[in-house]
């Protein structure tokens, strides 16, 4: 193996990169991106990096870490196409030839055929989080769409910095793919308590430059509209060229497409979940980043065993810090242990487990899970006879 | 600017300027040092910026955070009484000439 190409240098492309040096890949590496940024890290653009006075780096690394590592980086350079029979990728009219590929395409702001749209700002990369902060002033009315991590996570920077805030949500909750119908009550409630407006099964259908309407009718008028309404993966460098998707890039539990020489990563691959085999498709930095070390070890030595990296998710909003372990299904049932703690399960066995301020619990949940054995509520000791009471009575 | 010097576990020593207000690990990222991989960027998220503080150091960089301990017990690496997540010592002058030991890696 010669030459490694990886498209998108983002978390998941730039930890390949690193990882096969780690790994001690001796041979050509490409990394390429659409950004004029050297890799940065996005979690904050959502968090700290829009409340703090000065512009902080963001780099994963410095510039001299690609020379040092010999890490060819092709920056606002999009791959046009991907030419299989020649192994070759095209950026600008020039082809880069690969003996492994590595797609690493990302995801994309989704933007749902609402009239007026176009009024809206969306919050993915640096620029757009340069843009909103250069924007945004006390007093401000902001207007979000959409109530998962980013819409709120935005909604409480936002808040603190004396902004007016209201988040409409067309689902009846908050967060509603991403954890329990509690969890969600709770955040709802600290949102509110911090004064920001939260609107709940009431979608935007209508948006213009001073605001949106929702299906209730109900107007909402704002300076500022954040378009938070999810992501859709890239996938359509690799439907061009015939690999199968399913939600993502179809990678096995190798995190390799049909074909041997390509594999994909992070938020645009599909992937087997290791506890149940069905394809999942997981938006975060724990799977871009495992993934990528998986696929970097593989490509190194020959061999890596399959993947089974515990899931795990967090988002900062005010002071509180949502952690998840694991990854529940929207329908999972769930048992509220004590004020921070919230135990997913499906039956007998736990799917998730959900914190708010408890680094602890989540981090021993992360612990259990990483056994790679099924987690069953007897294995939370803490609180168990009780969480068991409320189980049963839950399941009478 | 402000003088760290990070020692491997094998007693190799690197001493890299950093800037105020950047944290350790930051200035551990920047320039390259072995050990600290700081998966989560610095949230406090995956204890993969572990490091221990020099004795002498301790009251400068100031006390853990709040769930830092809760982090550091699930910390790959050897846990003692000078461990630190890097992530949570803010770089200031007072930590001119700060020693910080990586920690080797559990077999």
């Amino acid at each position: 193996m010669k030459r490694v190409v990886i498209v998108g240098a983002g978390q998941g492309g730039f930890q390949a990169a690193a990882s096969l040096r780690q790994e001690g890949f001796s041979g050509d590496i490409t990394l390429i991106g659409d950004e004029p940024e050297i890799p940065y890290q996005r979690p904050p653009l959502s968090k700290a990096y829009l409340k703090s006075a000065e512009t902080p780096s963001l780099s994963l690394r410095p510039s001299q870490f690609y020379q040092d590592n010999a890490i060819a980086l092709r920056l606002g350079s999009w791959v046009r196409a991907i030419d299989r029979a020649n192994a070759r990728v095209e950026i600008n009219g020039e082809h880069i030839a690969y003996d492994h590929l590595i797609l690493a395409t990302g995801s994309r702001n989704l933007r749902p055929p609402i009239p007026g749209v176009q009024n809206t700002i969306g919050l993915r990369n640096l620029a757009d989080a340069k843009a909103l902060k250069v924007r945004m002033r006390p007093g401000m009315r902001i207007g979000i769409i959409g109530g998962g991590f980013i819409g709120l996570e935005f909604a409480a920077v936002a808040r603190a910095m004396g902004c007016e805030v209201t988040v409409a949500e067309a689902a009846p909750r908050l967060m509603a793919r991403a954890v329990s119908t509690q969890m969600s009550a709770l955040f709802a409630q600290k949102h509110r308590d911090l004064g920001v407006e939260i609107l709940l099964g009431d979608g935007a259908v209508e948006i213009d430059k001073t605001g949106f309407t929702l299906s209730s009718g109900q107007r909402v008028e704002c300076d500022l509209i954040l378009l938070a309404a999810g992501v859709v993966p890239n996938t359509e460098l690799a439907s061009l060229v015939g690999l199968d998707v399913d939600n993502g890039i179809c990678v096995d539990e190798h995190l390799l497409t049909a074909d041997p020489t390509i594999s994909a990563l992070g938020d645009c691959a599909s992937f087997p979940d290791p506890l149940t085999g069905r394809l999942i498709r997981l938006e975060s930095v724990q799977a871009a980043t495992d993934h990528a070390r998986l696929i970097a070890k593989r490509i190194t030595q020959g061999h890596a065993d399959p993947y089974r990296a515990v899931p795990w998710f967090w988002s900062d909003q005010a002071d509180w810090k949502l952690q998840i372990a694991g990854l529940a299904d929207p329908s999972d049932a769930a048992v509220q242990v004590n004020d921070s703690c919230i135990i997913r399960l499906q039956g007998h066995r736990v799917t998730a487990v959900e914190t708010i301020n408890n680094a602890k619990a989540h981090m021993k949940a992360r612990k259990l899970m990483s056994s790679g054995e099924m987690l069953w509520l007897a294995d939370f000791s803490v609180g168990h006879a009780e969480v068991q009471g409320q189980y049963d009575k839950q399941n009478a | 600017m402000v003088s760290i010097t990070f020692i491997q576990p094998d007693g190799a020593a690197q001493t890299v300027q950093a800037t105020e207000g950047d944290s350790v690990m930051q200035t551990a990222l920047n320039n390259n040092i072995a050990g600290i991989f700081a998966e989560c960027g610095g949230a406090m998220m995956c204890a993969t910026c572990h490091c221990y503080v020099e004795d002498d150091w301790s009251a400068q960089t100031g006390p853990k955070s709040d769930g830092e301990d809760d982090m550091l017990e699930c910390a790959e690496t050897e846990v003692t009484d000078a461990s630190r997540l890097t992530c949570q010592i803010k770089v200031t002058p007072d930590l001119d000439g700060l020693v910080i030991r990586l920690p080797a890696e559990l077999s």
